[in-house]
């Protein structure tokens, strides 16, 4: 496949459509980020005992997709496969959209959001959290500097070497977005190494699923009809690797004497946590999407690309929350050999629903990387051209 | 014009001696106090902390707590799960021997405190006396340090707050937690609002590093154990009376 030719976005009804969705619920958000920020943190469902609670799971699930997002280029790039090659521009930007969305959602929970200028010139280099806003600000300039080697062919020498370092830089990137949890050693919901690995392996399928969204959106039936067939079996595998590895996390907790406890409590309590970890992940975000992709029951490539990442998106949303709600919402041991009680919910199973303000804002991530993706598409070229 | 001359003799005479008082006073004065000067760094010669013997400390009794919230202005606003608690008391019971203790818990001013470590910005620091504090001008209220946290011990400023003191700086968006009542360690006083309130004597400040010290005597003599000791955080408040 030589030198694939490309395309911009036409003002197609889905150009349309998202333009009128991403600003209807970038405004949303706005309003909501605006009303917590101005009021404070009481009017969320979030405590002194749920610290992160909405927005830092789709942030965190936002900023886990878009490292994969990229994979598609770096299967080109790096791993020299010619049939993804016109795929791969638009890979850099979906996943350049996805980490500002995300990021933006963080900041905007802050308690302090207006010290951004702060987080950005204070740095305690034992903070595994300072490590990661370098990784997430050098992600964007090199997947950045990728794209660029990608557009403009003057530039095409440097393509292999900016795609190999920004695969390096992703993978150190989502190891060290897992490694925030994996470092709190008080919590036993985190306290295990996998916690990088893992954030790894699941970035891949969650970074095709919105890749895929957007493909099934804007990429023409011909180009789609090309592509579909071997991305399904991409995305398959991606999937079933999740949840492999989600697998191994759950029993390496079970294995381990002190977060058995806990298992119990995520796999079979009371609460939502099972019916997100035993239902919605494994059912609606894994076989639902692939037997969607392999059978195709009658739909066009389009709906049903577009239609699995969502189901992929909606199971990997709840199993992230599952490990950033449950994980907080378990109780932390005091004593060793004793229960506790206090006005404090010490030994208590603390309850969390997440408000309505702590939704729209969580909601303008997904629609800051959409406007950001409709905007790139509409001005470069990346959508290729079929054969 | 000599009376003028005497007047004026008699008036810069007197300027002077004031003027040589008020200047030699101040230093005279520092010297009989022995509260640390503003701008004087605080050394490592000390490592503050408490001992809380569990064996005194009474169900019911919520003294220190009080004493706390009144001394750093702290109020109920929204309820328990989002008011600041800097100090709370907990009721322990044995799982095996369903033996109940009671005891004060608040930030345990570890030596190797992970709320530093995982700090972005450095808000979160530790003092070379081992008080760690958190930076009001630099928390940028992410709340890592919370999840950080082993003991629950910082609260987050979920609403605005007005008519907060001027030693205990407080406002909406950021962390806080006990600051082992800094503001009187920095006066030179020798103890917290919690010690003092405490009806039977169960909690001792004190320099861990002063063997002359009550505090490190009782330590000497009946040991104390920290809490979660297994993540070797080397904390600065102790407990006697909790058997394993």
């Amino acid at each position: 496949m030589s030198s694939p030719r490309y395309q911009t976005l036409t003002s197609s009804p889905a150009f349309l459509a998202s333009l009128i969705i991403g600003f209807v619920v970038l405004g949303i958000a706005a309003i909501g980020a605006f009303n917590m920020e101005h009021e404070g943190h009481y009017i969320t469902g979030m405590s002194n005992q749920v610290v992160w609670g909405m927005p830092h799971v789709l942030a965190i699930f936002l900023i886990v997709s878009a490292s994969g997002a990229l994979n598609i280029a770096s299967i080109a790039s790096v791993f020299n496969k010619d049939f993804y090659k016109p795929l791969a521009r638009l890979s850099a930007v979906v996943a350049i959209a996805l980490l500002v969305g995300g990021l933006a959602v963080i900041l905007l929970d802050l308690g302090r959001p207006d010290r951004l200028l702060i987080a950005m010139t204070h740095y305690n280099f034992r903070s595994i959290f300072a490590w990661n806003i370098i990784l997430y600000t050098g992600f964007i300039g090199l997947a950045g500097v990728y794209l660029w080697t990608m557009l403009d062919w003057q530039m095409e020498q440097f393509k292999r070497a900016a795609g190999i370092a920004a695969f390096s830089w992703r993978l150190i990137l989502t190891a060290g977005t897992g490694s925030i949890f994996g470092v709190l050693v008080a919590r036993e919901a985190y306290q295990i190494a996998i916690m990088g690995p893992m954030f790894i392996v699941l970035s891949l399928g969650y970074g095709q699923a919105f890749y895929m969204i957007v493909i099934g959106l804007f990429m023409d039936n011909k180009q789609l009809s090309e592509v579909s067939k071997r991305l399904s079996r991409l995305m398959g595998v991606m999937i079933m690797c999740g949840l492999a590895v989600s697998v191994i996390y759950h029993l390496s907790n079970w294995f381990l004497f002190d977060a058995r406890q806990f298992e119990l409590y995520l796999l079979n309590s009371e609460t939502i946590f099972p019916i997100l970890l035993w239902g919605i992940h494994p059912v609606i975000g894994c076989i639902l999407p692939i037997w969607l992709l392999r059978s195709g029951s009658g739909l066009a490539d389009s709906q049903k690309l577009t239609l699995s990442g969502i189901l992929v998106i909606i199971g990997g949303i709840s199993q992230f929350y599952a490990l950033v709600i449950g994980g907080q919402s378990f109780p932390m041991p005091l004593v060793e050999g004793y229960s506790a009680t206090s006005s404090f919910f010490d030994g208590a199973i603390v309850s969390y629903t997440p408000s309505l303000w702590e939704l729209m804002l969580g909601s303008g991530g997904f629609a800051i990387a959409l406007l950001l993706i409709v905007f790139c598409l509409r001005l470069f070229r990346l959508l290729p051209v079929s054969k | 014009m000599k009376y003028i001359d005497q007047y004026r003799r008699r008036f810069l005479g007197t300027a002077s001696a004031a003027f040589t008082g008020l200047s030699i006073a101040p230093g005279i004065l520092l010297q009989t106090v022995h509260a640390k000067a503003v701008d004087e760094a605080v050394t490592s010669q000390y490592r503050w902390g408490l001992l809380i013997d569990t064996n005194l400390c009474d169900p019911g009794c919520t003294d220190c707590v009080e004493a706390c919230h009144q001394e750093n202005g702290i109020r109920e606003i929204h309820g328990p799960e989002t008011d600041a608690q800097w100090i709370r008391k907990v009721t322990l019971k044995h799982k095996k021997t369903e033996h109940i203790l009671n005891m004060p818990v608040m930030c345990q001013h570890c030596a190797e405190p992970p709320c530093v470590d995982v700090c972005p910005t450095g808000a979160s620091f530790k003092r070379a006396d081992g008080i760690v504090l958190v930076d009001k001008h630099i928390c940028i209220g992410c709340r890592y340090c919370m999840m950080a946290c082993p003991y629950k011990a910082r609260s987050f400023i979920h609403e605005k707050l007005s008519d907060q003191l001027p030693h205990a700086p407080r406002g909406k968006g950021t962390v806080e937690a006990c600051t082992l009542c800094v503001h009187r360690i920095d006066r030179g006083e020798n103890t917290t609002a919690c010690t003092q309130a405490c009806p039977n004597g169960a909690m001792t400040f004190g320099d861990l590093k002063d063997p002359q010290s009550q505090i490190s005597k009782k330590l000497a003599e009946h040991g104390g154990r920290e809490l979660r000791a297994k993540l070797k955080l080397d904390t600065g408040v102790r407990y006697q009376g909790i058997s394993s």
